[in-house]
């Protein structure tokens, strides 16, 4: 197997960041790409963004929140086990541009994507200003990390417990408005927010990429689950993206699709929290 | 010209048609996923053995893309002689289990046989089931058949993709006493074998039993691991003295109607892949990968992969289940056996029907599928008769799931990332000279990826072309080098 977990750290609530050694991924992958894990034999293949990586120890940092059965299972892993499988790493790296302005902006869990950007932006000489958004101080992740990159980093919360209160796209304008000279924006979120991000530079005519997070299966190009609409065309978002134009992405198809099995992974987390509660009764019967 | 022998030698089984294959009744087995076909047992097949009459000129052999000495193994089943017949077999095919199951025999070597006479109601040799019973034989029995492994030669040998391309170039490679490393991008090995056909069709553990036996001959497995990205190309050459490219025709093709990103329509791929590699038949005890439950559902196309497709449905118990092709039945391309299987199981075919739309619900999934009715017209330049819309004649069927199988394309992942590797822009396809090497001197391709969807057996008969180019490039420099045979 392999994929051994050497650190574990808890950034938020239910917000978790494994570094795991996988020696090929941690030397050959690019900011933007992910892998794709299963936690056991019987797992479903969830897409992880490499949050960071370190090819001389050999390791990539990912950073995930428990949002359904698959991340619970992998957030009860701990220093020392493995990871049943992990393949990348997939997609498309980010096209940095060098000696440019680029606005990098994450929201939530998205902030785990940006990270690795900015270090690529970063390392090809660009200026680069980071918006973080979180719904409340407490849940917001790796600002430490990202400050000490970046040239100018601005905090959102949407509470306003912490930086600017309100909206990331709030900030991104107000940004523009004051006539800061944005040559292009990278937005990685949840998908109302990049949709927002994308109506905000519009008009500006700000170019805009977009990190698409649809449902995947292989992670390969062999199934099409992870269909968008891109200016009319279907994409693959695994093998020609997960980043793309925004201002040509169909971001209400893609929340409807994302959003189809959510009564089974209900049900399927249900069925799981129950059968946990078995096994501490002992009861055979529900012994895996 | 009547090639019936003149004095057939004697014939022991007189009897026209194919000794029967007992099956899971229809009622029951749409209720399960187990296999539908029980196989022969020893006398049915020592039996069905008897009624090869062992022609002059055995047309068989031609017949089957692997050259397995027909006669011979059928004459040692005649005379209960298993393992015998068995290791007949594996001379030139290692994966008879597999092959008996799947292999559209009536299409190759069923079709040549000297006894297949439809007009006089004589069937040919049972062959299929004959290899299949063998393959299972060895499994009861456990009969570990291994091959003759050459002394190691110090020559590296990298294969890409696991399915039965890979597969079989691995088994020939390391029999010439190579070091053979097998790079697969899923999580389990056997490419469509393991994700396409499904469980009711090619059980699991056949086929990771059949590999497992290659890992005891010292194949070393590396799975998780897509070639392109986890490494690329240019590296795995370096460190490997050959590479087979067998990656497959993985890319699902869509029909490029309105209505097909809508949630509820799959590539079939897709829809096989959560129900047989992930196992979504189970979800959510058992697996974790869902699979939405399905009240009415069309399958597009009429290959194996929409067989596949419909009959997977079917277990998943939704009311109807409608199979739609926009060709007559005489152009089906699915095997005969499926096609059958299918209608006793109660697939509603509806052919000469192309699809035109799928309508939305109102919430973003299926509603329905609307298809234009069409008639055979003049025949086209293959001689077939091509369809024609009739004017004003649509036709709308109600259904929650759509899934497409209208076929596939060349799996792009690795020339992707590797543009200098010569490719047919047209089709996607690897290029290949008739030794199957590419463009690169130490890189062979064969299997799908070549010659785009093709069948099992075609794809393990260009594994083993490729193995002995490559063995013969390995041991000389020139791949079709003779010399080359004898080292
Ligand atoms: C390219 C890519 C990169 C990603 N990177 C990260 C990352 O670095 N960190 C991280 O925490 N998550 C990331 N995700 C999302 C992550 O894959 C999902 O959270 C995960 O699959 C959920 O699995 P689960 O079984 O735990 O939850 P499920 O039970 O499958 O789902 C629980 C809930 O999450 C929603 N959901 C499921 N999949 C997604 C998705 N792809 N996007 C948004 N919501 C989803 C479901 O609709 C449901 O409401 C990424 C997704 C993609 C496609
Ligand atoms: C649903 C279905 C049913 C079928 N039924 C039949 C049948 O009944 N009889 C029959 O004869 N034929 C059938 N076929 C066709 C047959 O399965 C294929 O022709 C055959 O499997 C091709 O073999 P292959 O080795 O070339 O490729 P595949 O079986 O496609 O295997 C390719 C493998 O390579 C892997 N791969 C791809 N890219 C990379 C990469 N970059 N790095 C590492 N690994 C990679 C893939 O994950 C896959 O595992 C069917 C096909 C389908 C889809
Ligand atoms: S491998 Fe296929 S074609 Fe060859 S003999 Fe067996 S069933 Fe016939
Ligand atoms: S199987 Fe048919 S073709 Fe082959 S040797 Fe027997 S009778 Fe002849
Ligand atoms: S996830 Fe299957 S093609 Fe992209």
């Amino acid at each position: 197997m392999g994929n051994k977990i050497v650190y574990v750290k808890e950034l938020a609530p239910l917000t978790k960041l494994f570094e795991i050694e996988v020696a090929h991924i941690a030397e050959r992958g690019k900011a933007g790409q992910f892998i794709i894990l299963r936690v056991n034999d019987e797992g479903e293949r969830i897409p992880l963004t490499i949050a960071n990586r370190n090819p001389a120890k050999g390791t990539i940092t990912l950073v995930f929140q428990e949002v359904g059965k698959t991340t619970e299972m992998l957030g009860l892993l701990d220093v020392g086990d493995e990871i049943h499988d992990l393949a990348g790493p997939l997609g498309k790296a980010t096209e940095i541009p060098s000696g440019k302005t680029v606005v990098c902006v994450g929201g939530g869990i998205g902030n785990a994507v940006v990270w690795p950007q900015v270090q690529a932006l970063k390392a090809a000489g660009n200026k680069v200003i980071a918006i973080l958004g979180a719904r409340t101080k407490e849940l917001l992740i790796l600002e430490e990390e990202i400050t000490a990159l970046a040239d100018v980093t601005i905090i959102t919360t949407d509470d306003g417990s912490y930086g600017r209160k309100g909206m990331v796209t709030h900030a991104l304008v107000d940004l523009i408005e004051e006539g800061e000279k944005i040559d292009e924006v990278i937005t990685i979120g949840p998908v109302v927010m990049m949709k927002f991000v994308c109506k905000a530079t519009e008009p500006y005519g700000i170019p805009t990429q977009a990190s698409l997070n649809p449902l995947m299966v292989d992670g390969t190009g062999m199934c099409g689950a992870c269909r968008v609409t891109v200016d009319g065309k279907t994409r693959f978002a695994c093998v020609e993206g997960p980043e793309f134009n925004g201002h040509l992405v169909d971001f209400d198809e893609l929340i409807t699709r994302l959003a189809y099995y959510q009564p089974e992974e209900k049900s399927s987390l249900e069925a799981y929290h129950r059968c946990h509660m078995d096994e501490t009764t002992d009861n055979p019967e529900h012994g895996e | 010209m009547n090639d019936t022998p003149k004095k057939p030698k004697k014939v022991l089984n007189k009897s026209k048609v194919k000794i029967p294959m007992r099956e899971q009744d229809p009622k029951n087995r749409i209720m399960n996923f187990d296999e539908v076909p029980l196989g022969y047992n020893a006398d049915e097949a020592h039996q069905e053995a008897l009624r090869c009459i062992d022609c002059k000129n055995k047309p068989c052999v031609a017949g089957c893309p692997v050259g397995i000495d027909i006669p011979a193994f059928l004459t040692l089943v005649g005379q209960k002689d298993f393992e015998g017949a068995l290791k007949k077999i594996k001379e030139k095919n290692f994966l008879p289990a597999i092959c008996g199951r799947v292999c559209p025999q009536e299409d190759q070597c069923e079709m040549v046989c000297t006894l297949n006479k439809p007009n006089k109601g004589r069937e040919p040799g049972g062959i299929g089931r004959v290899e299949r019973f063998l393959g299972d034989y060895a499994v009861e029995h456990n009969l570990d058949i291994m091959p003759d492994i050459a002394p190691p030669t110090g020559k590296t040998v990298a294969v890409i993709g696991s399915g039965p391309a890979g597969l079989t170039a691995a088994s020939d490679m390391i029999q010439k006493g190579h070091d053979v490393t097998v790079f697969e991008a899923l999580h389990k090995p056997g490419g469509v074998l393991f994700y396409g056909i499904p469980q009711f069709r090619l059980p699991k553990e056949i086929l990771l039993r059949e590999i497992s036996g290659l890992e005891k001959m010292g194949v070393k497995f590396v799975m998780n691991y897509p070639v392109g990205k986890a490494e690329s190309l240019d590296s795995i050459r370096e460190r490997f003295d050959v590479v087979f490219i067998a990656t497959g025709a993985g890319l699902p093709w869509f029909l490029g109607i309105p209505g097909e990103n809508l949630n509820g329509v799959y590539s079939a791929n897709e829809f096989l892949t959560r129900v047989n590699l992930m196992g979504g038949y189970k979800f959510p005890d058992g697996s974790d990968t869902p699979v939405k439950k399905i009240k009415r559902i069309a399958v597009i196309g009429a290959g194996n992969t929409a067989m596949d497709s419909a009959r997977t449905a079917k277990r998943l118990r939704p009311e109807v289940v409608y199979l739609v092709y926009r060709r007559s039945r005489l152009e089906m391309p699915a095997r005969v056996e499926e096609i059958h299987h299918a209608e006793q199981e109660g697939i509603d075919f509806n052919l000469l029907h192309s699809p035109i739309e799928i309508i939305d619900d109102g919430k973003g999934a299926v509603g329905a599928i609307l298809c234009q009715e069409m008639e055979l017209g003049e025949p086209d330049d293959s001689g077939r008769r091509r369809p024609v819309p009739i004017e004003g004649k649509v036709r709308e069927f109600a259904v929650d799931t759509v899934v497409i199988a209208i076929g596939q394309g060349p799996n792009p992942l690795l020339s992707a990332d590797c543009p200098e590797l010569e490719r047919d822009d047209r089709k996607g396809t690897i290029v290949i000279n008739d030794l199957m090497q590419t463009s690169f001197e130490n890189v062979f391709a064969g299997g799908d990826i070549v010659t785009g969807g093709a069948t099992v057996i075609l794809a393990m008969g260009q594994g083993r072309v490729a193995a002995d180019a490559m063995h013969r490039y390995l041991m000389t420099g020139d791949p079709s080098d003779p010399e080359g045979e004898h080292i």
